[in-house]
């Protein structure tokens, strides 16, 4: 039997506001317990929500990040169950009419050893905003369970998808996108450990070729990519397993155990809940202007697929070097940094230079190491140093690569490396003249070899060049010039 | 001083004929000897209260003086005062401290009143006779066998019995009105929003609002104008320009149009209550004013859109008394659930679970769209109604209540009886306009009030149209004997 | 009924004619009761559930007559005000209450409020 998987996520962004939805309390991370519960997240008698522009601000920005169309009224709903981290007993969040309604992303799906790489547009349902609930804390307190408010009301933008996604990689490669998304419009600071970006997925399987969908199980609160995949996977698994073994599916919430890499159904949420969802009476309905959206685009950075385009044609670069050095915002700020850096005639050239290296050394060094681009040693400034003399032909691209190591390790500039190993290219025709005629000189047989046409012979005796010179001849002038005597 | 206006009160305190310590003590010492059987207050704090008392004594002596600046005034235990036992007449918030003050409270504080202690009041503002509080039923002091209205009784017994000069209270079906209506009180429910509800314990938020209870409505106007105003912590405050409310007072009734609906005089209602209250109007007629009939039809509906929506409210604002960071919370439970369904069966009383349940159930799956839905389509019906009527008047005029007050216990086992006593009252609260009661005079010896309606943000002028009736009349200042 | 409370039904006859047709609301049940009361975390005991299914039911009665009225086309209100939500700047305006806020806690430990253990 085939089976399909069918996956749509709900992801809790937590927005990079300065207080709450809706209290002035601060939602900074890791502070000592409850010091940021004020009366109102608190929910003591008598408090009341007012609603935070910023985080109105940021809900916008998404919306037009994924050209959906913004709710120019949409209504604040409770959302009511009762849970010790939930302090008024309702959540404060939008039911029927959210702030940003239908949109899509375009996903780039990685290729794996079982496919090429393509293309996917995930739908967008609606994202809609609502406040954090605090935290239990399970920590042994003789058996009781600790409350901490500090994260309740800490606003969040609730991004639904539509049941898009066929496989575990359409949906983490959706997440990752979405993950970099809100970070580049910057109303997120993407830390998954503070759970600052949180994902719950919905997997259903069903027969491939049906058209309806099975019953889902939604695994709750996913705060990695790796486990992301992993979860989906076994969750997948499970399913297909259940339904052979001639088992049903029933709806449930489960969570994953990174330690046995499994899934299982919560407790807390056997029973079915009845959330009795209506208008909260202390927050009128929000409106939102045109000139509102309008002030909020004027403040929107160039997006990506806007930005890739354009570097496809200023620079000329190939379709995948655009995608790639647009993958996040701190790449794309390190490429246009580096581009801007070195500038001048040679734009073109210096893009796709600039392009190779960040996909490539940069990537490569920036991955062995676990690090952001943001926190490059090699600054996009330095890396423009380098790659100038690879363009002027003061040193070779392979001698760059020796220098590139260095600058990474902190020995200093491109060129007071350069300087100080004495690396830079000899490009004075005089000087790789007399080396090219010590080579021929001291290398008969294979001048003689050459001569007998063996044009491997050739390569050989512009090794020896580059190797008497120490690796500094410029090899084009080399090709030349050995050319010109053998011909002579 | 006991019966005096509060002008009056000011004018003594500005002249040093009397300190605010020694008239707060005054007041104290009446509430010591009589409060113990009217249960008018729930809590007092004569340290707190005579602390302010002096610094209000030490403004007095530079001359900083406001219109009520020394008064004390009986706060509705609704509202969160600093350092307070604030319980909303629960057993749920019996021993809770207040740790901030509401804005009302503020605003008073800044004024320079005197918080003279906390008033007695039905649980959660959930009645219409001061019978559900956790701390006992209060005393009608007219007839001590009596009720005293609700949910804001205490202040009205406080206010009847001259315990206090001024009192606040709160109205989201007619707990100002109707206990102003049974003790022979002016109390005001101003518009929807013109109070912030900020720190005032929330039952059904949209119908709460706060107000002003006293002897006459020159008074109401020197407490609204200190109540009244802007607060950005309430989302549903206006923003509307400060204004005095005294400010119209004495203007002339001339061309006054006072609505009469078909529907508050139809047979049913009280014969003595009525025969009060057509006397009233025709005061007003005399007065200079013009009578016009009108209807309300939708008015029948008030009552089931109201016990649909409140209790809908107030299902979801009360689940935060769950037993985890403030209030009552059950002793033996075995898990966390025991611990909520325990802490809120012993917390709540009898008619609060009964509204939460209610509410619950309207709200629940598959009754929304027939409840809750149907009660919202229905309110704005019921609002039609009003601008309709205020199209062909200035003012509604009619009974607060549909009789005077009963007999404690008679109405406690059947709710649905108890909540046909704010027919009257209610369809204000859901269009969010302005309601006032006045005492009009006696029935069997038992005060009625007199209901004025107005259009939003009319106050001042009904005001104005109290103290012209107040100034020919003397109902006001009649105080219950034995006192 | 109401007469013995010294209200004439027929101030308001709709009501008092629909509250005597529904005096019970048929449709709610014991279990609805139960399954209410737990949705709402308030115990009620088997003993309790009868006289309370009596009170509700009399209440949903009153309610009921809600439905003789067509709505139809007719905009639900929430707000007496047709106002729209104020926004607030997003500045810091609180500080740490803690010690004060905690003193009406029923159970707390390092900061911490505590609850009987939750089992996720």
């Amino acid at each position: 039997m085939q089976w399909e998987v069918v996956i749509g996520l709900e992801t809790h962004v937590q927005l990079k506001t300065r207080t709450k939805i809706f209290s002035g309390a601060s939602i900074a991370f890791g502070m000592e317990p409850n010091t940021q519960a004020d009366a109102v997240s608190t929910a003591l008698p008598g408090v009341l929500p007012v609603l935070n522009r910023e985080a109105v601000q940021c809900a916008i920005r998404f919306g037009l990040a994924i050209n959906a169309e913004i709710g120019r009224r949409s209504v604040f709903s409770r959302k009511n169950y009762f849970y010790p981290d939930l302090p008024k007993g309702y959540q404060i969040s939008q039911f029927e009419l959210p702030v940003v309604g239908r949109g899509r992303v375009a996903v780039q799906v990685p290729s794996t050893s079982s496919g090429q790489a393509y293309e996917k547009v995930i739908n967008i349902t609606r994202a809609h905003l609502e406040e954090d609930a605090g935290k239990s804390l399970h920590a042994d307190f003789h058996g009781m369970t600790g409350i901490d408010l500090n994260r309740a009301g800490t606003p969040l933008l609730e991004i639904v998808t539509e049941p898009d996604m066929r496989s575990a990689a359409e949906a983490v490669a959706y997440a990752r996108q979405l993950h970099e998304l809100v970070q580049w419009i910057d109303i997120c600071d993407g830390n998954m450990q503070e759970g600052s970006f949180r994902c719950d997925v919905n997997v259903s399987v069903r027969k491939l070729g049906s058209d309806k969908l099975g019953t889902r199980r939604e695994i709750k609160n996913l705060n990695s990519f790796k486990f992301m995949q992993q979860a989906i996977e076994y969750e997948t698994r499970w399913q297909i397993e259940t339904l052979e073994d001639g088992g049903s599916i029933h709806q449930a919430t489960v969570l994953f155990n990174p330690d046995t890499g499994e899934t299982r159904a919560m407790r807390s949420k056997e029973e079915a809940n009845d959330y009795r969802y209506f208008p909260d009476p202390d927050l009128l309905p929000l409106e939102i202007l045109d000139t509102d959206i309008e002030a909020v685009r004027a403040n929107m950075p160039e997006l990506p697929l806007a930005m890739k385009a354009r570097f496809e044609q200023e620079y000329g670069l190939p379709a995948h070097d655009a995608s790639s050095v647009t993958a996040s915002r701190g790449m794309a700020n390190y490429f246009v940094a580096a581009v801007s850096a070195l500038g001048g005639t040679h734009s073109k050239d210096a893009a796709k230079l600039i392009a190779n290296w960040v996909m490539g050394a940069v990537a490569a060094k920036l991955n062995e190491e676990g690090r952001d681009i943001t926190a490059s040693p090699v600054s996009s400034q330095q890396l423009a140093g380098l790659l100038g003399r690879i363009l002027d032909q003061t040193i070779s691209g392979k001698m760059a690569k020796e220098v590139f190591e260095a600058m990474w390790a902190g020995e200093g500039t491109a060129d007071a490396i350069i300087e100080q190993r004495g690396l830079k290219q000899v490009s004075d025709i005089g000087a790789i003249e007399a080396i090219v005629d010590g080579v021929l000189a001291a290398n008969a047989g294979m001048v003689a070899e050459y001569r007998a046409g063996k044009e491997k012979a050739f390569n050989g005796l512009v090794g020896q060049c580059m190797k008497a010179s120490r690796g500094q001849a410029n090899p084009a002038q080399v090709n030349d010039i050995l050319k010109q005597k053998l011909a002579g | 001083m006991i019966n005096s206006s509060l002008k009056q009160i000011a004018a003594a305190l500005a002249a040093k004929k009397i300190s605010s310590v020694e008239l707060t003590q005054g007041f104290l010492d009446r509430i010591n000897r009589l409060n113990p059987e009217i249960n008018a207050f729930v809590t007092t704090d004569a340290g707190r209260s005579l602390a302010q008392a002096a610094n209000a004594d030490a403004l007095i002596a530079r001359g900083e003086v406001g219109p009520l600046t020394g008064i004390p005034v009986a706060q509705k235990d609704i509202f969160c005062a600093r350092g307070w036992r604030t319980t909303c007449g629960s057993k749920m918030l019996a021993n809770f401290t207040a740790p901030y003050d509401a804005h009302i409270i503020s605003q008073f504080d800044a004024a320079g009143a005197v918080n003279l202690g906390k008033t007695n009041m039905d649980e959660f503002a959930m009645g219409s006779s001061n019978e559900t509080s956790y701390f006992g039923p209060v005393q009608n002091p007219w007839d001590r066998s009596r009720v005293p209205g609700g949910s804001s009784g205490g202040s009205a017994a406080a206010l009847a019995a001259r315990l206090a000069p001024a009192a606040t209270g709160t109205d989201t079906g007619g707990s100002i009105r109707q206990p102003a209506s049974l003790c022979g009180l002016s109390g005001l429910k101003p518009t929807y929003g013109v109070c912030s509800r900020y720190g005032m314990i929330a039952f059904a938020s949209s119908l709460d609002q706060a107000g002003p209870m006293a002897k006459s409505a020159e008074d109401l106007a020197l407490l609204l104008n200190v109540m009244a105003g802007f607060d950005a912590r309430d989302s549903t405050s206006l923003q509307r320009e400060k204004e005095d409310y005294s400010r119209r007072l004495n203007q002339p009734l001339t061309g006054l149009r006072i609505g009469l609906p078909q529907e508050y005089f139809a047979a049913g209602l009280d014969a003595g209550v009525a025969e009060v209250v057509m006397e009233a109007i025709n005061q007003y007629r005399k007065l200079g004013a013009e009578i016009v009939d009108i209807s309300l039809p939708n008015t029948r509906l008030s009552i089931p859109v109201y016990y649909v929506l409140a209790p809908a409210e107030a299902s979801s604002n009360l689940s935060r008394y769950d037993g985890v960071r403030y209030g009552h919370r059950a002793a033996d439970y075995t898990d966390l659930s025991e611990m909520y369904c325990k802490t809120r069966a012993e917390g709540f009383g009898a008619e609060v679970k009964r509204r939460i349940l209610v509410g619950t159930y309207v709200l629940s799956a598959g009754y929304y769209d027939a409840y809750y839905l149907k009660a919202q389509q229905l309110r704005r019906l019921i609002a039609q109604d009003f601008k309709q009527a205020f199209s062909q008047c200035d003012v509604i005029m009619g009974p607060a209540a549909p009789g005077t007050a009963f007999k404690t216990g008679e109405k406690t086992d059947d709710p649905v009886a108890m909540y046909l006593e704010d027919i009257y009252t209610i369809a204000v609260n859901l269009a969010g306009l302005p309601g006032m009661s006045l005492p009009a005079g006696f029935s069997n010896g038992l005060p009625v009030g007199l209901q004025i309606i107005g259009n939003y943000f009319d106050e001042a002028r009904m005001l104005n149209i109290g103290h012209a009736y107040q100034q020919v009349t003397d109902w006001h200042t009649r105080m219950p004997e034995g006192l | 009924m109401a007469e013995r409370y010294g209200i004439n039904h027929a101030i308001i006859p709709n009501i008092a004619l629909k509250f005597k047709t529904y005096t019970l609301h048929m449709s709610l049940t014991i279990d609805d009761v139960l399954r209410i009361a737990h949705l709402a975390r308030i115990e009620v005991t088997e003993n309790e559930a009868q006289a309370t299914l009596t009170k509700l039911g009399g209440i949903l009665g009153l309610i009921e007559q809600m439905q003789a009225v067509d709505t139809a086309g007719v905009a639900p209100m929430s707000h007496s005000q047709d106002v729209t939500q104020r926004l607030r700047d997003d500045v810091v305006t609180e500080t740490n209450q803690r010690e004060l806020f905690q003193a009406n806690a029923p159970a707390v430990e390092n900061g911490l409020y505590l609850v009987p253990k939750v089992i996720e």
